[in-house]
């Protein structure tokens, strides 16, 4: 059996058994679906990328409010709709190295103070315009200038001066920052034509997808653009965005083959989902986290006693297994993971400790009036399980917690960054230095823990414009710690991302930057 | 001027009071709700800064009595003006669903209506009998269901295991209308089953009701056959609630089905008006609501005209 097994995996690298055959085949040979299956992947991918066919993806996080202004994006269907018609400067690679893409290279001074992209030529928009430097310094001007709304608009403030230099696009920032490719990889940065001074909706960019239909809230429909700068990317005809919000529905038009992938499986299904023979569940390690944050300048939180008593109370295992169902990782009080350049392993991991935490708790001093912990569905999927499972663990540890139930809308701009605790959740971001300047620094916006220590800040300085990779891994580790047994963070957990693919598409790679191959599947996976 | 025509332009004006005032309502309402556009768009995003300037570009810096009063004027001129959040102009996207919700809760009324009367004219015919029992057992079960699960029971049974129609009731343009229908099928079958019950019992109590008189005992005393004297004589005469309780349904069908929609991806006026409320999208929230409550006003308009005229002592007054 074995030898006809090798003999038909070797014709489907060929390419002469289609999928279908196969799998007859293979039954026939007493085979099981999922084996032959998993065969068949094995083989497909063994053949390379084949173009054709019309590739359906099923997502949550679409509405009918959505824009196509790449300044707008905030949720998981805009992304996706960003990486079909645009690209950025640069990428993010699965293993964390930076990838060119618009920009062929990238160099920066000894200083780490002037970063000069050198930009692809010949490159083509879908309005037939060929790209120049001026696109892309008008697009980032209008992703940092003063009437910017845009979501990338904070990681641009460290500019002092843009210019476009032929076909150079040269960037000068006013502190040093090693990091500043990882900054222009941002999937807001999507260059466009004049920089969508004009039309920033019009969904016009070099992406190896043309928009062909958008109806917010309902669809997207992307057909090939056969004049892209890499004929690599994108195996597919045309790409359709169909926004399905309800998790039942979108589990089920994936079930029946009428989308090919499918976001956010629910934690709780993902076991049974994945015994489906026609798909596969992809459970991918990333850098978001489910959290619970104190503000660190605010009775009874401004007691570091306090905060470690709390910190120590919370059962993670526990909250993985139940909340997660399994699919993510416990967390350690700050927001770094192994999945981040430069993390240093050797930072212990915070223990479930009752005794520990009833002696931080005493110690504190607290009058033993009800602590508040303000909660929502929607701060992460189980919030207010989670909350209940640390209300019971906190108990126990003789610390009064009470639940308030806040509603999911509105949650954002009236319970997050404003009440002084409450769940929330981080989507994490590409390297450490955005992450700790994005949200715990003293003067970011959303310090969302209010936590502000001036050594930390100049800490963080000192790694941005350090290009010694080992002096600036003990500097994070530093840093590290200081979140850890000072801030103002709760970190149970770190979610991974749960996605299903149909079986019929090949080529998938793990990615931890972002969802769904960091918004690369129409361009890496091909129908098998 | 004939008293049908003074009571129709009569109702016509009191609707567009009635509509004005609820555009107030809406407006007002969304006003109160917390937060604002800018800050829906820009959720956890927001920084100060983002925040003032996406307020700038929306104009929600100015007064809100401003605001309500420009959308009126443009409303008047037949213009709905743009989405705040998309820049979409509103009439154009609106009318697309509009038309979707249309669609659905026609053919949704074309079954149901019909086969609600018809079960009704049934289980008079077998009063207190075997038939009676099951029809009435059956609609008041499935009534009693929360639509979604009906929904997703379908989805699971017929669509994923059996294969039978899609899971999506994912309609577009470019679509023929044999497709169409095919695609709406199950919203429509779990639409029909949560409407029947009311109709049904509604008819079966009209009827019932009309089948005390002494008309009817003349009629059978004639020897016409049972169904013939409910279908001849009753019905006629119980029309009016019937007719009342078929428009409340067909009101349902259009403006409250926001859960089916959800489940089967149905691109409606439902998903789309909950979308832009939680943006505070109120240009969007102020047109969806009024063109709501025009179709709600519509119909109960239509209900009364239909139940005068179904009265010769109501359509000719002394």
């Amino acid at each position: 059996m074995n030898e006809q097994i090798t003999h038909m995996t070797k014709e489907v690298t060929a390419g002469k058994l289609t999928r279908r055959e196969f799998m007859g085949k293979a039954a026939a040979l007493g085979v099981s679906a999922a084996m032959a299956s998993t065969l068949f992947a094995d083989a497909a991918r063994a053949a390379g990328p084949k173009k054709g066919g019309d590739l359906k993806f099923g997502l949550q996080g679409g509405e009918s409010t959505n824009s196509l202004d790449p300044a707008t994006y905030a949720s998981s269907v805009p992304f996706q709709n960003g990486k079909q018609f645009g690209d950025q400067l640069v990428e993010v690679a699965p293993d964390g190295s930076i990838e060119p893409r618009l920009a062929e290279s990238v160099e920066g001074s000894a200083d780490a103070k002037v970063w000069t992209f050198k930009l692809r030529q010949g490159v083509e928009f879908h309005n037939g315009k060929t790209m120049t430097s001026e696109d892309v310094l008008k697009t980032m001007e209008r992703h940092s200038n003063e009437d910017s709304k845009s979501g990338a608009l904070g990681i641009m403030k460290g500019i002092e001066s843009m210019k476009a230099d032929g076909d150079n696009f040269q960037v000068t920032l006013t502190e040093p920052n090693a990091d500043l490719p990882y900054l222009m990889a941002d999937y807001h940065l999507i260059v466009q034509p004049d920089g969508g001074m004009d039309n920033p909706g019009a969904g016009i960019g070099t992406g190896p997808y043309q928009l062909e239909v958008d109806e917010p809230g309902v669809r997207h429909v992307f057909k090939k653009f056969a004049n892209h700068w890499n004929p690599d990317f994108g195996n597919f005809d045309s790409v359709e965005v169909v926004v399905i919000n309800d998790a039942t529905a979108r589990t089920a038009a994936l079930q029946s083959g009428q989308v090919h992938a499918i976001n956010r499986v629910e934690p709780k299904v993902a076991d049974l989902l994945g015994r489906a023979p026609n798909l596969t569940v992809h459970s991918t390690a990333g850098r978001g986290h489910y959290v619970f944050i104190m503000h660190c300048d605010t009775a009874p939180f401004d007691q570091n006693e306090l905060r470690l008593a709390l910190k120590h109370a919370i059962n993670r295992q526990e909250l993985v297994d139940k909340v997660l169902r399994g699919y993510g990782t416990i967390g350690n009080d700050m927001p770094i993971n192994a999945a981040y350049p430069l993390f240093d392993g050797s930072i212990p991991q915070r223990e479930f400790s009752l005794e520990k935490a009833a002696e931080h708790y005493k110690k504190s001093g607290h009058d033993g009036s009800p602590i508040i912990l303000r909660v929502a569905d929607g701060a992460f999927p189980g919030a207010v399980d989670a909350a209940a499972l640390f209300q019971q663990t906190a108990a126990q540890a003789g610390i009064p917690l009470e639940i308030k139930r806040e509603p999911n809308d509105g949650y954002w701009s009236e319970v997050w960054n404003v009440q002084p605790f409450c769940a929330s959740y981080w989507g994490g971001r590409p390297v450490q230095d955005q992450m700790y300047a994005t949200a715990y620094l003293s003067t970011a916006d959303w310090n969302d823990t209010r936590f502000k220590v001036p050594a930390f800040d100049e800490m963080l300085f000192q790694a941005r414009a350090e290009l010694d990779n080992d002096k600036r891994k003990d500097i994070y580790s530093q840093m590290g710690h200081m979140v850890r047994d000072e801030g103002g963070l709760i970190c149970p957990m770190f979610n991974d991302f749960v996605e299903g693919i149909s079986n019929q598409l090949a080529g998938w790679e793990s990615d931890p930057t972002q969802e769904m191959m960091n918004g690369n599947v129409s361009r890496k996976m091909w129908f098998a | 001027m004939h008293p049908i025509l003074k009571l129709v332009s009569q109702r016509l004006a009191l609707g567009l009071l009635l509509l004005l005032g609820a555009s107030a309502l809406i407006f007002g309402m969304t006003e109160a709700l917390p937060g604002d556009a800018a800050q829906a768009v820009l959720g956890q995003s927001a920084t100060p800064e983002a925040l003032e300037n996406l307020r700038e570009e929306m104009g929600l810096n100015r007064p809100a009595l401003t605001r309500y009063f420009e959308w009126l004027g443009g409303l008047v001129q037949g213009d709905l003006g743009q989405s705040l959040t998309n820049k979409l102009d509103i009439a154009e996207s609106v009318g697309g669903r509009l038309s979707n919700t249309l669609f659905l809760a026609f053919w949704a009324a074309v079954i149901s209506v019909p086969l609600a009367i018809f079960l009704g004219l049934l289980a008079v015919r077998y009063r207190n009998r075997w038939p009676d029992k099951l029809i009435s057992a059956v609609t008041l079960t499935t009534i009693s269901i929360p639509e979604f699960l009906i929904g997703y029971v379908l989805v699971y049974f017929v669509a994923v295991k059996l294969g039978m129609f899609s899971p999506l009731a994912m309609i577009n343009d470019s679509m023929t209308l044999g497709q169409k229908l095919n695609s709406i099928a199950l919203p429509v079958i779990v639409l029909t089953l949560v409407v029947l019950a009311h109709m049904m019992r509604m008819t079966r109590a009209a009827i019932l009701n009309v089948m005390q008189s002494a008309y009817v005992e003349t009629a059978e005393l004639k020897g016409l056959t049972n169904f013939k004297i409910i279908y001849r004589h009753a019905l006629p005469n119980a029309v009016a609630p019937i007719v009342n309780v078929v428009m409340l349904n067909l009101a349902y069908l259009v403006v409250g089905v926001v859960v089916v929609e959800v489940v089967f991806v149905y691109p409606g006026m439902g998903q789309y008006l909950v979308d832009h409320v939680t943006k505070r999208d109120v240009p969007v929230v102020l047109a969806c609501g009024v063109i709501f409550a025009a179709i709600y006003i519509g119909l109960n308009m239509v209900a009364d005209i239909v139940a005068i005229l179904a009265n010769p002592r109501l359509r000719h007054p002394k």
